[in-house]
């Protein structure tokens, strides 16, 4: 059964330094709030892995929490680069950063490996490029039955898995309704979980007897943090804030802005501080 | 003639190479503007699917991610990201991958990923993402970009996903049955791959725009084909569209 904690509680608990950690969303119920508390509690020497290190990555890359980037596309959605991942890749600032690059085929494959229990995924993917000459984690095999070669990639078993839902009943199951990503797979593949919510209420009201729903049993954590995903939305709840996506290329371009931004933002705040964005903003 | 930009007649021109049955995977920015105008033009049951798992969406603003909530609210279905990657492109479900990039070769290879040497980049992409296969799994590819030498290039420093391969016969050699980027749409002009050798060729020349400027805008000495067109101009029509639904964006991202 899922334990409701608070978020300071759950990430001292559940995320060390030195883990891997996959914090998933896709574009949809990105754990802003669960990172930043990462970045609070200074975990250091982590591996992130995520499809998309949009800005959450880049502020926790940019805090100096992380030692290696596992991913498939790194950029700001439709705005241009994520700065502060690019000065750790270009400059090593504020430390070295060893990456691991992959498609997105290849990673949304791996994170179903790793919910399935198999030691690797196989695509139909890498032709003709040259990721595999740069990561050795990917590999081919054989078709045992055409001959086909195929693409393999190791199956993505993160020590930890963070992802924002839209809300949970009283049990701890939680649901997810929208563009649901690889988040079912992501909490199905790693050892411990932390699912920050909207809200928890009596009854999940699924749209859908399809509806995204992980029981309880799946989780570790389960931590109300309304407003957890901002920037990013949360379906039904509140839009993308697509001015903050804009407004962070230049908050980010600068390290002393985007310090000061993370002093007064982040350091200085609590997951409250996501509660303003829950409200007042259509839904 | 209107007065239009060649931002326009680019996006015009890639929104016209669309068909009304294509099922169409669509990449952000750029190609995301094109299909929508296709769709809100001559191709209105065109299907659009963007890699967030939206099939069949009929966006009202353009999304300025893959993943924004008017992509879902307005799509038939959403699957997940592994079903998009398996069922869908992986599945062969796909006609038309269309994409944008940073830098292309003569055989329409594109990098997002790095400039300079990979380990020590000097400038560091956001890297692939669905393109590798999207440019092996879907039927065929479209490619919008503009030109200038810094993105048109002899040589790439690193291939991020393949268009007809360093020699124009790798898809062969690798038995990859899909047709590769048919098109590359510019904003300069049109090139089509050469029937024999795949090279990428000058198809078609928009209004205002000169052989000389091409040529001076690529980092190859392109090829033109032997019956070159002149690309017709936007129409009053095309042009309402693209700016309404750009507008329509503008005030909706709140920029």
């Amino acid at each position: 059964m899922a334990k409701f904690l608070d978020l300071a509680s759950a990430v001292s608990e559940m995320v060390h330094d030195g883990d891997t950690v996959a914090m998933e969303g896709f574009t949809h119920l990105i754990p802003f709030a669960a990172g930043h508390e990462v970045i609070r509690q200074k975990k250091r020497d982590l591996t992130l892995i995520r499809m998309t290190p949009d800005l959450i990555y880049d502020q926790l890359i940019g805090m100096g929490c992380a030692k290696k980037l596992v991913f498939s596309w790194g950029g700001n959605p439709g705005v241009g680069s994520t700065h502060r991942i690019r000065d750790a890749v270009e400059n090593g600032w504020p430390n070295q950063l060893a990456i691991e690059e992959h498609s997105h085929a290849a990673m949304a494959n791996a994170y179903e490996a790793g919910a399935a229990n198999l030691p690797f995924a196989m695509l139909r993917g890498y032709i003709g490029v040259d990721l595999p000459k740069v990561n050795d984690r990917i590999k081919s095999i054989t078709c045992p039955y055409t001959g086909e070669r195929l693409a393999t990639v190791p199956a993505i078993r993160p020590d930890v898995g963070i992802i924002h839902a839209l809300r949970a009943d009283r049990e701890g199951n939680v649901l997810l309704e929208g563009i649901t990503g690889c988040q079912k797979e992501v909490v199905l593949a790693s050892k411990r979980t932390i699912v920050t919510v909207e809200e928890i209420v009596d009854n999940l009201n699924t749209t859908s007897p399809n509806s995204v729903v992980l029981p309880t049993w799946t989780i570790g954590a389960v931590v109300c943090v309304p407003g957890g995903a901002h920037p990013s939305y949360a379906h039904g709840y509140y839009k993308r804030d697509n001015s903050f996506y804009i407004a962070w290329d230049k908050i980010s371009r600068d390290r002393e802005t985007f310090l000061a931004w993370m002093e007064e933002n982040v350091l200085k705040k609590g997951p409250d501080a996501f509660a303003v964005h829950a409200k007042g903003r259509a839904a | 003639m209107t007065d239009f930009t060649r931002n326009e007649m680019m996006t015009i021109a890639a929104a016209r190479a669309l068909r009304n049955d294509d099922v169409c995977f669509v990449g952000i920015g750029a190609p995301s503007a094109a299909c929508n105008l296709a769709r809100l033009t001559h191709a209105p049951d065109i299907t659009l699917i963007y890699e967030s798992g939206t099939i069949a969406t009929k966006p009202n603003v353009l999304p300025l991610s893959i993943g924004d909530g008017e992509l879902c609210d307005t799509a038939l279905t959403t699957v997940s990201v592994p079903e998009m990657f398996r069922y869908w492109l992986q599945g062969g479900r796909i006609s038309v991958g269309f994409l944008g990039g940073a830098q292309i070769d003569r055989f329409a290879n594109l990098n997002t990923t790095v400039v300079g040497d990979y380990h020590k980049p000097k400038v560091r992409l956001p890297g692939g993402g669905g393109a590798p296969e999207i440019a092996t799994n879907c039927g065929e590819t479209f490619i919008i970009m503009a030109m200038g030498k810094r993105a048109f290039m002899e040589k790439l420093p690193f291939i991020t996903s393949m268009g007809h391969g360093p020699t124009g016969k790798e898809r062969e050699q690798l038995k990859v049955r899909s047709k590769g980027p048919t098109r590359l749409i510019t904003d300069l002009c049109i090139f089509e791959p050469d029937a024999e050798t795949n090279e990428m060729t000058v198809t078609s020349i928009h209004p205002g725009a000169t052989r000389e400027e091409i040529i001076e805008n690529c980092g190859w000495s392109p090829r033109f084909a032997a019956n070159v067109v002149e690309t017709p101009a936007p129409t009053a029509k095309e042009l309402e569209v693209l700016r309404d639904i750009q507008a329509r964006t503008k005030a909706a991202h709140g920029a």
